[in-house]
């Protein structure tokens, strides 16, 4: 009873910390994560061996960590180093493109190829982002993405606010696609066992569905206003997208490993390579072909997020080993009197109003032991309240200007060239469409899995 | 001028730094920056004043911003920092300008033609002036005062390492309402020009 009342304090604490933003995440979860092995593992539980499944170091040296023969099993509670050795090879890999220009190179030829219309420029960056943001973290795509569009808009004389409000609604609906696409679902793939294929096949759908009413509300909401900025304009005094490649050899063999990363992340089923060999291999590719740019790119590597997610792993399985997860779990199956279809309610609105206020990452992380804990007591199919998690953490982070990184990115972006986006205007376009993606996933959850 | 000179005035609200800031500019030939710098920003960018005014001297509202890899959402930081990068060019190019308020006297900390004084006054002499200006009875202008400085505080003491009116953070501090307006801006006068001597 302690031990649940202090890993409770100390997550509470935790989520306090992280929402009044004074205290870089890192340092609170970490700190949160060490009075977690020393208060509830140590002085309450006496439990050295809750410690060593914590910290779950010997699970990078068995060979089911960089290979599955069969399918993939769930993970045991404890840092999650599959996910975190998966994140820093694809940061490491992204760093690389970034360095060689990349993905202004893709924006700037995109612009050219509809002609530097205003309208075509809008819908394809839409789904430019959504498609990229399946692969790559919606961060670094809206940080590209943002910066192009403000360019784009001093250039051709439009309002960029629109079209970054719906870059980044997009790039949030593109992550839920995939497995890799947000670290929500790279969780729930490694701690559930599921694979890309899973992934897309299931919350791809709704993504899709979801991606379909997103451009045609954006369309609907702003088409008048930029129908007026289309002016014509002289292609010729548009600057030629070659000019973004930084080192075209480099350019090259970032793309080239780009298109490799994809493909395992498609075949990882059928291959049995773990996502974990995919992140290693990748970071060893792009390191290893650029050797005259290891310090850049590992300097770019954003180590911060990779520490943040060590402390959370300890601190959620604090709660986990205490049997605090269960309560929970216990709590919203009493709420629902078993209702599979309250269940889904509950689980994807909570988690959808959750993410729009506070970080999606440690709500997913929390709430992965509690659906498990719910499908084993209830007996409903776990897959069906994953894809409902999935989808409720995505997507419902798009809400808010907080809700998830890559709002806060797009819109300092856009802030930063004078274009300021407040609460009001943001909330204003994307709480709608948020609204009417979660139901439209729900409604897809109820036709298919109940 | 040849010598370039910055006056960063910082001021508690009713105490009349913006007027002396406006006298000693007349004296000095030189600009005065305080709303208006955000009119530049504007022109400069091609975007809406409006927009970025609604947002200028607030406090970061911590509750509804968050930040990621160094970028905030918070446009009332954003804005700042808008300022804070131009008025740092501003004095990069060698220009001379007087700045009401937004923090200069940490931001342009680094450069040697800058004075920072910071204008104080009693509560009743501000008040009254507040009074005047703004026609409205005492208590209007007391929760007045009282919210702008609030304001102004929390504002200035979340980009600056020194607290706001903290007199070890200015060269000189000055209650406007011992000897008003005009002769306080006489005082500060003579110092910048015995400060222009010795540069």
């Amino acid at each position: 009873m302690i031990a649940q009342i202090v890993a409770a304090v100390i997550f509470v604490v935790m989520f306090i910390l992280i929402v009044l933003d004074k205290i870089e995440r890192h340092y609170v979860t970490l700190g949160c994560g060490v009075l977690t092995l020393g208060l509830v593992f140590g002085a309450c539980m006496q439990s050295g061996e809750a410690v060593i499944e914590t910290l779950n170091f010997g699970s990078i040296f068995t060979v089911d960590f960089w290979y599955h023969a069969g399918t993939s099993g769930e993970s045991v509670p404890g840092i999650n180093w599959e996910t975190i050795i998966f994140i820093a090879g694809m940061m490491v890999m992204v760093e690389g493109m970034a360095r060689v220009g990349f993905f202004r190179w893709l924006c700037m030829l995109i612009a050219k190829l509809v002609k530097c219309k205003t309208i075509p420029i809008f819908i394809t960056f839409m789904l430019m982002s959504g498609v990229l943001a399946m692969f790559i973290d919606s961060i670094t795509v809206i940080l590209f993405l943002a910066a192009v569009t403000v360019e784009l808009a001093q250039l051709l004389k439009f309002n960029p606010v629109p079209m970054i409000l719906a870059e980044i609604f997009c790039a949030n609906l593109g992550g839920s696609a995939t497995m890799c696409g947000d670290p929500p679902n790279i969780i729930i793939g490694t701690s559930l066992g599921y694979s890309f294929a899973d992934f897309i096949t299931n919350t791809g759908l709704m993504a899709a569905a979801g991606m379909v009413a997103s451009i045609l509300y954006f369309y609907l909401v702003f088409r008048k206003e930029y129908k007026k900025s289309e002016a014509p304009f002289d292609l010729s005094k548009f600057p030629s997208p070659s000019e973004a490649i930084k080192d075209r050899k480099g350019f090259i063999i970032s793309t080239v490993i780009f298109l490799v990363a994809v493909v395992l992340l498609i075949t990882h089923a059928q291959t049995g390579l773990t996502v974990s060999f995919i992140g290693l291999f990748i970071a060893l590719a792009t390191v290893l072909t650029a050797p005259r740019h290891f310090g850049e790119i590992i300097k770019g590597v954003d180590y911060k997020t990779l520490l943040f997610f060590v402390g959370l792993f300890i601190v959620v399985a604090g709660l986990e080993h205490t049997g605090v997860l269960n309560l929970v779990a216990q709590m919203i199956g009493e709420l629902s009197g078993g209702n599979v279809m309250l269940m889904i309610v509950i689980i994807l609105w909570v988690s959808a109003i959750a993410s729009a206020f506070v970080d999606n990452i440690p709500f997913a992380a929390t709430m992965i032991p509690v659906i498990k804990a719910l499908a084993v007591s209830q007996g409903v199919d776990l897959t069906a309240l994953a894809w409902t998690l999935s989808m409720g953490t995505d997507i419902g982070g798009s809400a808010t200007p907080i809700g998830a990184s890559a709002n806060v990115v797009g819109t300092s972006v856009a802030a930063k060239q004078g274009y300021t986006i407040g609460w009001g205007k943001y909330c204003k376009v994307c709480a709608p469409i948020t609204i009417i993606v979660l139901l439209i996933s729900m409604a897809i959850i109820f036709v298919r899995y109940i | 001028m040849e010598k370039q000179i910055i006056i960063s005035i910082g001021r508690e609200y009713g105490s009349g730094g913006h007027y002396i800031a406006e006298l000693l500019g007349e004296r000095f030939g030189i600009p005065i920056y305080g709303h208006n710098l955000l009119d530049e920003i504007a022109k400069e960018r091609n975007v809406p004043v409006e927009e970025l005014r609604q947002y200028d001297e607030l406090p970061k509202k911590h509750l509804l911003s968050r930040t990621v890899k160094g970028y905030s959402n918070s446009p009332e930081e954003n804005v700042a920092n808008l300022q804070f990068d131009y008025l740092k060019r501003m004095a990069n190019e060698g220009k001379s300008f007087i700045v009401v308020g937004r923090c200069a006297e940490h931001v342009l900390k680094d450069c040697p033609s800058m004075v920072s004084v910071f204008v104080l006054g009693d509560r009743k002499a501000k008040a009254k002036r507040i009074c005047e200006i703004r026609k409205m009875d005492e208590f209007e202008a007391l929760i007045t005062m009282n919210r702008h400085d609030k304001n102004r505080k929390a504002y200035h003491n979340h980009y600056c390492m020194g607290k706001w009116g903290d007199s070890r953070c200015y060269e000189l501090c000055i209650n406007s309402s011992r000897l008003g307006l005009d002769k306080t801006a006489d005082i500060i006068e003579a110092y910048v020009r015995e400060r222009l001597n010795n540069m």
